[in-house]
């Protein structure tokens, strides 16, 4: 179990929630399990989100591991220049 | 991704070196080819009809008179290019701005386009094409958008990011938050409190190469585009979803590019020159005039930020907060969000808060910007820190090291910090010469720090190792600030052989598997990752190949010094094998030697700079000269040092201009006034000092090298350190860039104008 903390717009969308517990081991089943919960997540997920893990940001590494006690924080998927 | 790319303990022999670079002949000759040196035989000429109003309704648009001009190959409105985007609003955006459908919303915007056998033919047609208007009232000022009543640019717009959706649409698209602890507690704990306000113009990236393209498609469907762009695979993407077409049937070639800045990641005038052509039957070149880019590609935004900062007399921070207001043209964007998210991440914050909104104003589409949104936040943020700093009475250095973030605090946008840079950069400035240099009068010195994410991304390499012992590299990411130099060093290194036998390439989009673009400092970082890795397999290759010349097991060879070694005694008389004497018994032992690597390069880390400016200012003009500039940045190892310096110099370039003179101007009509390099003044090389420069390598422990992005934090601080040099000349707090001659005056009279009114009327009534 991991406790992934949301940026605004993702808690407005669980319900306030800016934290939820997900069992997950890794990005990809995170994702697949706040689709699972939240529905109204699916739009963000499509349009990317980045997950820092241990305040490392990941964009694409879906396999990535999460580990137990890790911090884990969604971020919107940012451009850069 | 069977790669691990976290950081090894090595030595460099490659990496580090400082190689002349490999595209500079061609470029001082004129031999490099850029978007428009493209050309085909039968190519026609394409030309872009533009809206001259800022908001008007398209009533109809009458081609037939531009139709009939001989000459004439083609004319596209709106109707040619329909809409296929099934929804996805960002895309629609694009298709829109490409070509204005129902409304244009800014001067400049895309209305119709014609291709013609000659340039003069072009314009004629365009001049015969009938748009019937209906003006509407326009808005240019982030803050006039910003309000109730404004003119509204999109009925549909409802903010989003309330707590209760809005009942009626406006032109703040969302409103964003980030933060955490108790800004009120902490405000009242506080002993000094500074408020501001800040306001930044629109500025252009200022490449020097204008948009270009020659798009060609076929009557089997097939089509080709040689353009110049930071992302060939992403322009496939979404040219081919604007078309219709199926990605694989567009191959898209890139060019030499002079200048992206993040500019050349958004498509304008590529769709338009796809469905001329594919309407024309013939080949099209389109290059955009510098008119049209200033008015019709993607400057970043224009800004109004308010920020409040309180701390303690010991010079704690105990709060922050900052509400910011970013223009994003006529569409939706996260330009605010991106602002509110780097604001603050340089310190080490209890409590803070910040909102972003998004505001669509009559202007060109906002793209992104090196950092992009970033130095506007730095600027407000930074300039606010000064004077705080002044209030405790402590030097500007001390206060920030003392507020820094570091390993394990959580920053303003979220997450809890892994180790980061900050503290080393504002250490080397403390101790750096140029902070104890003496200043003469109307002098001034400013420092400020900057803080940039990095990105990685999707990305593909090949690897092919010639007979001769040549080896080819061919790339997916645009090289915009020396990537073939710095990869070909990597492949260098992981092989063990001399930069001279590497040749970079940027591959075409049917050449390679897809890459990301090249933006968020990501082109070293992903593609040396990617370089590694497929130089690893290539050297498993030619382990294998070399047991094959020796009869012995693969097991039994090393790869070494770019030599394979039999190890083991009883293999003592067998010398080692060259690379080169592998390679040329290549065609024998199993044909070509490559090697492929396919991956996500991920965990780039974040990045923060710190710089320092010395500024001499004319207090009867207002006119300012740069005397002295220093950037302090973390690279995490400089893999081709001049080229990091190169990117570091840049950034302090462009934001010095930014700083000082550049600016959009809107006239009361909603037209852009200043559409060329003459009205729109970037800083030439008589304009600036020699910008000193300090490379810091603390290892990024995601990347085998330890390798950092650099293109991008070098922006972010010097609108802050540029504005508190100013201040600090003038002895006027300065708050809204540029800091253009007139706005220097206009502060110094109105602080001479208080001062006496204060002398007259005492201080409570002043």
């Amino acid at each position: 179990m991991v406790a992934v903390t949301l940026w605004g717009s993702l808690a407005a969308v669980a319900g306030g929630k800016n934290q939820v517990d997900i069992e997950a081991k890794d990005i990809r089943e995170l994702f697949r399990k706040l689709a699972e919960q939240y529905p109204a997540f699916e739009p963000f997920i499509d349009r990317g989100i980045a997950v820092a893990i241990d305040g490392t940001i990941y964009r694409d590494t879906w396999s990535k591991k999460l580990p137990e006690g890790a911090e884990i924080f969604l971020l919107p998927r940012l451009a850069g220049g | 991704m069977n790669f691990d790319p976290r950081l090894t303990n090595r030595s460099f022999t490659s990496v580090g070196t400082r190689p002349i670079r490999p595209d500079g002949i061609d470029k001082v000759t004129g031999r490099a080819r850029y978007g428009a040196d493209f050309n085909m035989a039968g190519q026609l000429v394409g030309r872009v009809l533009r809206s001259p109003h800022a908001h008007a309704v398209i009533r109809g648009i009458d081609t037939a008179k531009a139709e009939a001009l001989p000459g004439v190959k083609a004319v596209i409105t709106a109707a040619d290019l329909p809409d296929l985007t099934n929804g996805d609003g960002a895309l629609y955006d694009i298709l829109d701005n490409c070509i204005a459908r129902k409304k244009a919303l800014y001067d400049g915007h895309a209305v119709a386009a014609v291709a013609a056998i000659d340039a003069r033919t072009a314009r004629q047609a365009l001049k015969l094409i009938e748009v019937d208007y209906e003006v509407l009232p326009h808005v240019t000022d982030v803050d006039e958008a910003f309000q109730h009543g404004a003119p509204l640019i999109n009925e549909a717009i409802f903010t989003e990011g309330l707590e209760e959706k809005p009942v009626k649409p406006s032109n703040v698209h969302k409103r964003t938050q980030y933060g955490h602890g108790d800004i009120h507690k902490g405000f009242s704990e506080a002993d000094f409190v500074i408020e501001r306000s800040f306001r930044t113009e629109q500025t252009h990236q200022g490449y020097i190469e204008p948009h270009a393209c020659v798009a060609s498609v076929s009557s089997d469907g097939m089509a080709e585009l040689w353009v110049c762009t930071q992302g060939p695979f992403v322009y496939r993407q979404h040219c081919a979803q604007l078309l219709g077409m199926e990605a694989s049937k567009l191959r898209v070639t890139s060019s030499e590019i002079g200048g992206g800045f993040g500019g050349k990641t958004h498509v304008w005038a590529e769709p338009v020159a796809l469905a001329l052509s594919r309407k024309a039957g013939r080949p099209v070149k389109l290059v955009m005039t510098r008119d049209e880019v200033f008015r019709a590609s993607g400057p970043t935004s224009a800004t109004s930020i308010d920020i409040k900062i309180g701390a303690r007399k010991d010079g704690t921070i105990t709060a922050a907060e900052a509400t910011l207001r970013y223009s994003c043209g006529p569409y939706a964007g996260m330009w605010a969000e991106v602002g509110a998210m780097t604001a603050f991440a340089c310190y080490r914050l209890d409590n803070v808060r910040t909102v972003g909104f998004e505001v669509l104003v009559n202007r060109p589409k906002t793209a992104a910007y090196r950092a992009p949104s970033a130095p506007m936040a730095a600027f407000a943020v930074e300039s606010t820190i000064d004077e705080l700093a002044g209030k405790v009475g402590m030097d500007a250095v001390d206060f920030r090291i003392k507020n820094a973030a570091q390993e394990g605090t959580r920053a303003s946008y979220g997450p809890v910090y892994g180790p980061i840079g900050i503290g080393p950069t504002l250490e080397a400035v403390k101790n750096h010469p140029h902070m104890q240099a003496p200043l003469k009068k109307n002098q001034g010195r400013g420092m400020a720090c900057g803080f940039w994410f990095n990105f990685g991304g999707q990305t593909c390499v090949d690897l092919n190792i010639g007979m001769d012992g040549s080896v080819s590299l061919a790339v997916g990411t645009v090289d915009v600030g020396g990537s073939r130099a710095s990869l070909s060093l990597v492949a260098a290194e992981e092989l063990g052989i001399d930069y001279a036998q590497v040749k970079a390439i940027v591959a075409d989009t049917s050449s390679l598997g897809y890459n990301d673009m090249t933006d968020g400092s990501r082109g070293t970082f992903s593609s040396s990752m990617a370089t590694i890795s497929a130089a690893r397999n290539a050297i498993k290759v030619l382990r294998e190949r070399a047991a094959q010349m020796w009869d012995i097991p693969a097991d039994d060879v090393v790869w070494e010094k770019g030599h394979a070694l039999a190890k083991g005694e009883k293999y003592g008389n067998l010398s080692p094998l060259s690379l080169k004497e592998i390679a040329a018994q290549s065609g024998t032992t199993g044909g070509p030697i490559a090697g492929h690597s396919e991956l996500v390069a991920d965990g780039a880390g974040v990045s923060f700079a710190t710089h320092i400016c010395d500024i001499e200012v004319d207090p009867e003009t207002g006119a300012t000269r740069v005397l002295r500039y220093t950037v302090v940045q973390d690279a995490g190892k400089a893999v081709h040092p001049t080229y990091v310096e190169g990117q570091y110099q840049g950034g302090a370039a462009q934001g010095i201009g930014w700083a000082l003179n550049e600016e959009y101007i809107y006239g009361k009509d909603g037209r852009l006034q200043n559409a060329g390099f003459l009205d729109y003044r970037i800083p030439v090389c008589s304009d600036l000092p020699m910008i000193d420069t300090q490379i810091l390598e603390i290892p990024n422990p995601n990347h085998p090298y330890g390798i950092r992005g650099v293109g991008e934090t070098s922006i972010v601080p010097p609108l802050a350190a540029i504005a508190n040099a100013v201040s600090n000349a003038v002895g006027v707090r300065m708050t809204h860039i540029p800091m253009s001659p007139p706005r220097i005056l206009a502060a110094l009279e109105a602080s001479t104008s208080a001062q006496k009114s204060e002398s007259i009327f005492g201080k409570h009534d002043a």
